[in-house]
């Protein structure tokens, strides 16, 4: 019976091979006989060696790693419209390797026996499955990640080595950005700054004719030679170089190495008679080659769709692990993962304005909060963010607000879709209460510092780290500057404070043991975040609060900061600017080989040698602990 | 005593139709104690407008549920005929008298469902609701009400949130607010499986995310 939900499924199957194929009454009749898992975050599809099931299965929503469990290596990470776990199905044979969600997915589970016969009736899906056999990957038309994923780290790569990678075939962008022969040098000019490319191609009747580029426009205009009217004809580079589209990687290197030029022409037959198909640039090759920041910036700068985005992320993701393998100190590890993050903060805030009908009505300012906020993010986590924006007339306000808060749902919604969940106590800039007016942010920190309750001194704690990611430095300054006046006026905020950055106890107990927690999901495991990491960032809050300093957020650099201001303390201040970076690198370790958190340890999984580390953090903290007793007489409350 | 002596009575002083007895005996079975074997049936009514005495089931939409998984072909999906028709709904659901699908009468259609209910817990988004507008419809064609055990995604919505002062709770949580949070596309808004669908997804995210919280248990969930 068809109905609405197998509409939807062959609406999306529709749009990936081999299922666009096939023609649309077969493919109704297969949908109709899918069935539509969900499967969280790290559970198992099928287990190595397992016999096959019945179904083969194409991801909806979500990722999922393909991983041989005697190598511990991941061969392929699976995207949405990806098909895997078929081959064993077609050849009989137990699955080869382990299946798990990555993400929270959503599968289509495609029953083999209903499938089997189109791969008979139609040739391209034979071809598909060929292909795809073949050359042992799961589709061989698919652009995504294969060479991209696979940074420096050896843990990331897959089955097919360096060597092999560079007989890949080349993704080339097929937006083709293209002029007629006379248009001005000037609107060229213009037109690429626009679509941000390096070159401009130019055609006649569909055929490449010449290539305009940044090299040919600093040479041949900026030089005076020809005048910024002249004629696309008179400038461009003709012949132009073209090649067929099936080039490996290596193959373009050479191509534009020999030719000395950085942009290659596909077309139909690699002759400059035959229709454009599309364009490589250096930058595109260097993009297959690997992960390097910045190559990745410029990818992200480059990203028009939250989707984007969210590939590069995964990237970043993997050179942050080659960083932390090699042992790059963390200092830098976490400035140029810090950035990229930024970087993508920034260009999510600038697609949707993009996006979004009518321009901002008034400044305002994107804060990132928390850990964001800290640049200590470095895996995945949840977001917390929040907006100001100038003051503006009473009458005006609700239509003001109303505005902002529309921007920031889709803010919000793209930052989700690159990976950073939403944050479970709805601290966000699409929440009123975090969407507010200069004066209103004013009033509320104001009646945090003179009111401090548990519930405000939280609240600070959370907001007082906050970044401009995005938008007018001003309305940032002033709001800082208020809060410097306002806890001069009731210094008894910073006994709040401090009084709240020793909530957490220390983390060892009575015969130096570790302190697990004792119920709920996590039970058992070291609460390295809560136990460890949380009075290390209190405690440097408070302590740089009370010396009025709000430009630096890093909790590392905080200390290091503050060793410099107390010179008597020197020793304990940078112990604890150490223990910092120690405890976020163990914490990002753990988190990258459990694709989550990191917060949450098993005790038993680590060597004698990283406890002995941990717990010397533990003996720093608890002295950090002492002196913010002492110094804000804590006692007292 | 009194009880037993009413039951008594009550069943010998009417007779159901065969098919209610059938739905009936489904339930002389225990649900399964253990959440993969439960089956689910996750379902939506468009109805004509919300008084539950005077408005009608226009169509209703299920599917099926069990160990996570959804099967397609198994989804349900009836178009009710209707005698009278309040204009208002049409711009809601989109539901014209004159559209081509098949129709069949209320009675029909509670044949079906009740069939492909069975012994079933029920998901529905603001179940009360859709619950007694069956139920009236039961009663209209003097039978009793449904037997099935509920779940509404609303309320157990509100079970995944965090205990927090910072985090306001709110009374209720629409439909388009969870697909909003879950990130499920809204394609099919307004139609009964169509809302059926965001409404099993969604109570599948929910179930993940119980299912990880302390004290979490299959009786817990269904009392």
């Amino acid at each position: 019976m068809k109905n609405t939900i197998s509409a939807r499924v062959a609406d999306f199957l529709k749009a990936y091979p081999p299922f666009n194929e096939m023609h649309p009454k077969d493919l109704d009749a297969l949908s109709q006989e899918v069935s539509i898992l969900y499967k969280t975050k790290g559970s198992v599809i099928f287990e190595e060696d397992g016999q096959p099931h019945e179904h083969f299965y194409i991801i909806h929503k979500g990722a999922v790693v393909l991983r041989k469990s005697s190598k511990d290596d991941i061969i392929d990470l699976c995207d949405e419209g990806d098909i895997f776990g078929l081959r064993p199905l077609m050849a009989n044979e137990n699955y080869k390797l382990g299946a798990k969600a990555y993400e929270e997915s959503i599968l289509y589970a495609v029953p083999i026996s209903t499938f089997r016969p189109y791969t008979q009736k139609y040739e391209g899906v034979a071809n598909f499955l060929i292909e795809s056999f073949a050359s042992n990957t799961r589709n061989p038309y698919s652009k995504s990640y294969k060479g991209k994923l696979l940074g420096e780290s050896p843990a990331l790569q897959p089955q097919i080595d360096k060597g092999l990678l560079d007989l890949q075939h080349v993704n080339y962008s097929k937006k083709l950005v293209t002029s007629p022969k006379n248009t001005s040098v000037k609107n060229i000019a213009l037109a690429m700054t626009k679509r941000k490319v390096g070159a401009m191609l130019i055609v006649e009747n569909g055929l490449p004719v010449g290539i305009i580029t940044d090299k040919d426009i600093r040479n041949k205009i900026a030089t005076g030679i020809h005048p910024i009217t002249a004629e696309a004809k008179e400038v461009m580079s003709a012949p132009v170089i073209t090649y067929p589209k099936k080039m490996t990687i290596a193959q373009a290197q050479m191509a534009m190495m020999k030719n000395g030029i950085s942009h290659l022409c596909l077309t139909e037959d690699g002759t400059p008679n035959t229709a454009v198909l599309g364009m490589l640039s250096k930058h595109d090759v260097m993009l297959e080659l690997g992960n390097n920041p910045a190559v990745l910036m410029k990818a992200i700068k480059r990203a028009g769709k939250f989707k984007d985005i969210k590939l590069i992320r995964q990237r970043v993701t993997g050179l942050l692990k080659g960083y932390l393998d090699q042992n790059i100190p963390l200092t830098l590890t976490s400035k140029v993962i810090s950035e990229l993050n930024d970087a993508c903060i920034k260009q999510v805030i600038e697609i949707s304005l993009k996006s979004i009908e009518n321009q901002p009505p008034v400044k305002f300012a994107w804060l990132a909060m928390g850990s964001q906020g800290r640049s200590e993010q470095l895996l995945h986590t949840d977001q917390d963010n929040a907006l100001i924006f100038e003051n503006v007339h009473e009458k005006k306000l609700q239509q003001i607000r109303a505005y902002f808060l529309k921007f920031s749902k889709a803010v919000n919604k793209g930052l989700k879709t690159i990976g950073y969940e939403y944050c479970p106590a709805e601290m966000m800039a699409s929440n009123p209460e975090w969407c507010l007016s200069l004066s209103e942010w004013k009033e509320r920190v104001s009646y945090w510092i003179t009111n401090p309750g548990p519930e405000e001194v939280l609240l600070s704690a959370i907001f007082f780290d906050y970044n401009l990611s995005f938008g007018d430095i001003t309305l940032v300054n002033e709001l800082t500057a208020h809060i410097f006046k306002e806890t001069e006026k009731y210094p008894i905020f910073f006994l709040h404070l401090a009084g709240g950055a020793l909530q957490n106890p220390s983390p060892t107990g009575f015969f130096r043991s570790f302190l697990v927690e004792e119920d709920g999901a996590h039970k058992d495991f070291f609460d390295v975040k809560r136990r460890a990491l949380m009075p290390l960032i209190d405690g440097a809050r408070v302590l740089t609060l009370s010396h009025q300093i709000k430009s630096i957020n890093n909790t590392a650099e905080r200390f290091e900061r503050l060793a410099e201001l107390e010179p008597n303390n020197e020793v304990l201040f940078s112990a604890c600017s150490y223990a910092t970076k120690a405890l976020l690198k163990f914490r990002t370790k753990q988190g990258l080989s459990h694709n989550d958190s990191g917060r949450f340890i098993t005790l038993d999984t680590l060597t004698k040698e990283e406890k002995i580390k941990l717990k010397r953090t533990f003996k720093t903290i608890k002295e950090l602990q002492e002196l913010i007793k002492f110094r804000f007489k804590v006692t007292a409350i | 005593m009194m009880r037993f002596f009413k039951k008594l009575l009550g069943k010998g002083k009417r007779n159901y139709p065969d098919f209610w007895m059938a739905y009936a005996k489904g339930f002389d079975l225990a649900l399964p104690d253990t959440l993969n074997d439960i089956r689910f049936v996750v379902f939506d009514t468009e109805t004509t407008g919300l008084d539950i005495k005077k408005d009608r089931i226009l169509s209703i939409g299920a599917l099926s549920l069990q160990n996570n998984t959804i099967t397609v072909n198994q989804g349900f999906e009836v178009y009710l005929y209707q005698h009278f028709y309040h204009a208002e709904n049409i711009a809601v659901h989109g539901i014209l008298e004159e559209e081509s699908k098949p129709r069949i009468t209320e009675l029909e259609a509670i044949q079906l469902s009740l069939a492909f209910l069975g012994n079933s817990v029920l998901v529905a988004h603001h179940a009360g609701f859709d619950r007694a507008m069956i139920d009236q419809a039961l009663q209209r064609h003097g039978l009793p009400k449904l037997k099935n055990r509920f779940l509404d995604t609303s309320a157990l919505y509100k079970r995944t949130l965090i205990a927090s002062p910072l985090l306001q709770k709110q009374e209720h949580y629409s439909l388009d607010e969870l697909a909003e949070k879950f990130d499920i596309p809204t394609t099919d808004r307004h139609t009964a499986l169509g809302d059926a669908y965001i409404t099993a997804i969604a109570f599948l995210k929910i179930l993940g995310k119980l299912e990880r919280k302390r004290n979490f248990s299959v009786k817990g969930l269904l009392r």
